[in-house]
């Protein structure tokens, strides 16, 4: 296992600049998710790694090793291709031993590998199928299995579960967690799904426009968006954003004029917010929250009601900006109620810089 | 009830007679002069009539064994004429297959997977050679295989062979290698291969059946190609076969038993090359189809 070193790797393919100035730190052994739009530069970056494209500048380092100008094969890494690229002609075994045949390992130590990856990942009794003959989850996992038996000391991935039906991804991406545990070898994993940032990430990188937006573990990130566009991107359902003006609440304290201004949300103390600024106000869905009718801070009505099972999502308007509610099942909330609700904690954006105010 | 349903029932009836007339036509239509030669190869009376029914008069292996066993005197000893005309109508082919698929090969990839200066141009100049038939070059080729002394030739039918068996075998496998995913040779690379092994270990495997395919019609072209043949040849000995078969034909004396038994013969290993090869054949051609 090797740690990853990014520093200021700019990419343009012609006159398109598609990472502008990127820096990634991964430790050795750390579980880090690329996660963006797409378009963002994540996969561009993952390839960067891989070597299958050559940096503009910048300088990328495995360990105490520059490897910026290697060739892919110089590089002890593996990568699982989000089309899995088993090689058609070639058995499952013979897919699986592929890397080692070219590094001329010993045979015994091939069949040995071979055998330990297959019965790790439960494809022992598939080893002589070719790859059309197997089902989609089968040829994710060959995929991962051939980036096994190479025991790289990076490991990359590129969206793999994206060609899975929901519920195999969700199984395959605990799968994924508990391999990496057990191999302990450093993993940069790409994605545009939020979820699988969140549930696989020790570290997080969160690419906007060439740019890594926000790092961190993921909770932190979750917790403190340093922009609207990271607040905007992780969770689900997305948080509400409602324009605002700040206010002199009077006594010291400030105060947003939501939207329309037909509501107010007064501010917790500390905020570098001054009186007169055009801010975003954003409130996860899950941080509104029923409370008594004199502990309430703002009313929402209920304009339709999404039945979840154990929660409920309830589309209302606040100051004339749409947003969602997430409250459990059995307050029996329905459509046409005004709900008193108390903000658990709440996010402010500057309207310009996009940035956060904290 | 019991009407329709009877109704239906020989609806389906006429209509199962009528798809396999259809069938049985067009299997006649296809099959119907192929019999005829194959009847005339074995006839044994002079002259062919015009018959309904394609079946051999007298029918005799004579013509046949005379086609197969055609010699010549050569100072005092006997040559196997016909024996030679095969191995020059097979080298001929045989070599024209390998070297269009040997020049298009890479040169297929190289247009497949690179951006260099020139590649639309030199595109485009490759197609432009396609719209002239290979006979509006005969004479310039006659005069530069004059020039090199290969007139007369092996060597010179297959250079030639190969101006047209080449371009056709890029753009064919351009549109092969085009259609295998880059990830499987990026996968390749990871994996410890240079291009270079991805390209002979991945690529070349997985383009197997068109480049079978490819070589079956170069094979093909240069196996019944008559008119530069028949130009740039002009001693017996160096004949192919589509040449030794238009003799047969003199503008005096037609004879028709021998030249339906030498089609025959000639056909023969060309169905042999297509019942080997028909299941990369089937591959290819959808393949090729699917990806336009």
């Amino acid at each position: 296992m090797v740690a990853v070193s990014v520093q200021q790797v700019t990419k343009s393919f012609g006159a398109t600049k598609v990472l502008r100035g990127v820096d990634v730190h991964v430790p050795a052994g750390g579980f880090a998710v690329l996660v963006g739009p797409s378009g963002c530069g994540k996969s561009t970056l993952l390839r960067l790694l891989a070597g299958l494209e050559e940096v503009t500048s910048g300088s990328i380092r495995f360990g105490e090793r520059e490897v910026t100008r290697l060739e892919p094969r110089e590089r002890d890494i593996a990568m699982v291709f989000q089309s899995y690229a088993l090689y058609p002609h070639l058995t499952v075994r013979d897919n699986l031993a592929f890397g080692l045949r070219l590094r001329k390992t010993d045979p015994a130590e091939i069949g040995r590998r071979v055998d330990e990856a297959a019965a790790m990942l439960g494809l022992s009794h598939l080893l002589d199928r070719l790859p059309k003959a197997l089902s989609g989850g089968q040829r994710q996992r060959v995929a991962m299995g051939r980036a096994i038996v190479r025991r790289p000391a990076l490991f990359l991935f590129d969206e793999p579960l994206s060609n899975l039906d929901a519920a195999l991804r969700a199984q395959v991406r605990v799968d994924i967690r508990k391999l990496h545990d057990q191999l302990g070898a450093t993993s940069v994993y790409v994605t545009h799904d939020q979820v699988e940032a969140m549930t696989l990430a020790d570290v997080m990188f969160v690419l906007n426009g060439g740019v890594v937006e926000q790092q961190g573990a993921p909770l932190e990130v979750y917790d403190a968006p340093a922009t609207r566009f990271v607040a905007g991107f992780l969770g689900s359902p997305a948080m509400n954003f409602i324009k605002a003006t700040i206010e002199d609440a009077g006594g010291g304290g400030l105060r947003a004029r939501l939207g329309d201004g037909s509501a107010n949300l007064a501010l917790p103390p500390g905020l570098p917010a001054r009186p007169g600024q055009a801010v975003e106000v954003g409130v996860r869905p899950h941080d509104l929250e029923l409370c008594d009718e004199s502990a309430a801070e703002i009313h929402l009505k209920v304009d339709f009601v999404e039945l979840l099972g154990p929660e409920i999502h309830a589309h209302c308007v606040l100051a004339g900006a749409p947003v969602i509610a997430c409250l459990e099942t059995r307050t029996g909330v329905s459509v046409g109620d005004t709900l008193p609700l108390r903000v658990r904690r709440l996010h402010l954006f500057d309207q310009e810089s996009g940035r956060a105010l904290r | 009830m019991s009407g329709s349903g009877g109704g239906g029932r020989q609806v389906r009836a006429i209509e199962s007679i009528a798809s396999h007339l259809v069938v049985l036509l067009a299997v006649a239509f296809a099959l119907y002069p192929v019999l005829w030669v194959i009847a005339l190869a074995f006839s044994g009376s002079a002259t062919p009539e015009a018959r309904v029914l394609p079946i051999p008069r007298e029918p005799t292996f004579d013509h046949l064994w005379a086609v197969i066993s055609t010699t010549r005197e050569v100072g005092d000893s006997t040559q196997w004429l016909f024996g030679r005309q095969l191995a020059n109508s097979l080298i001929v082919s045989i070599a024209t297959a390998l070297v269009g698929i040997g020049i298009a090969t890479p040169t297929a990839y190289a247009l497949a997977r690179f951006n260099f200066v020139g590649k639309e141009g030199g595109l485009r100049v490759l197609l432009a050679t396609q719209m002239f038939p290979a006979v509006a070059s005969a004479i310039p080729l006659y005069l530069l295989l004059d020039f090199l002394g290969l007139l007369n030739s092996r060597t010179g039918l297959i250079l030639c062979y190969a101006t047209t068996a080449v371009p056709f075998a890029i753009f064919q496998l351009r549109a092969a290698f085009e259609s295998i995913p880059v990830d499987l040779e990026e996968a390749a690379m990871v994996d410890g291969a240079t291009r270079f092994q991805a390209f002979r270990m991945v690529v070349l495997p997985a383009a197997r059946p068109a480049i079978a395919v490819t070589a079956l019609f170069a094979f093909m072209s240069a196996y019944n190609e008559f008119i530069l043949a028949a130009t740039l040849l002009g001693k017996e000995d160096m004949f192919t076969l589509p040449v030794v078969l238009q003799r047969f034909i003199g503008e005096y004396d037609a004879q028709w038993e021998a030249f339906a038994a030498g089609a025959l013969i000639v056909s023969l290993p060309v169905m042999i090359l297509f019942y080997v090869l028909q299941r990369h054949l089937v591959a290819g051609l959808t393949s090729g189809g699917v990806k336009g």
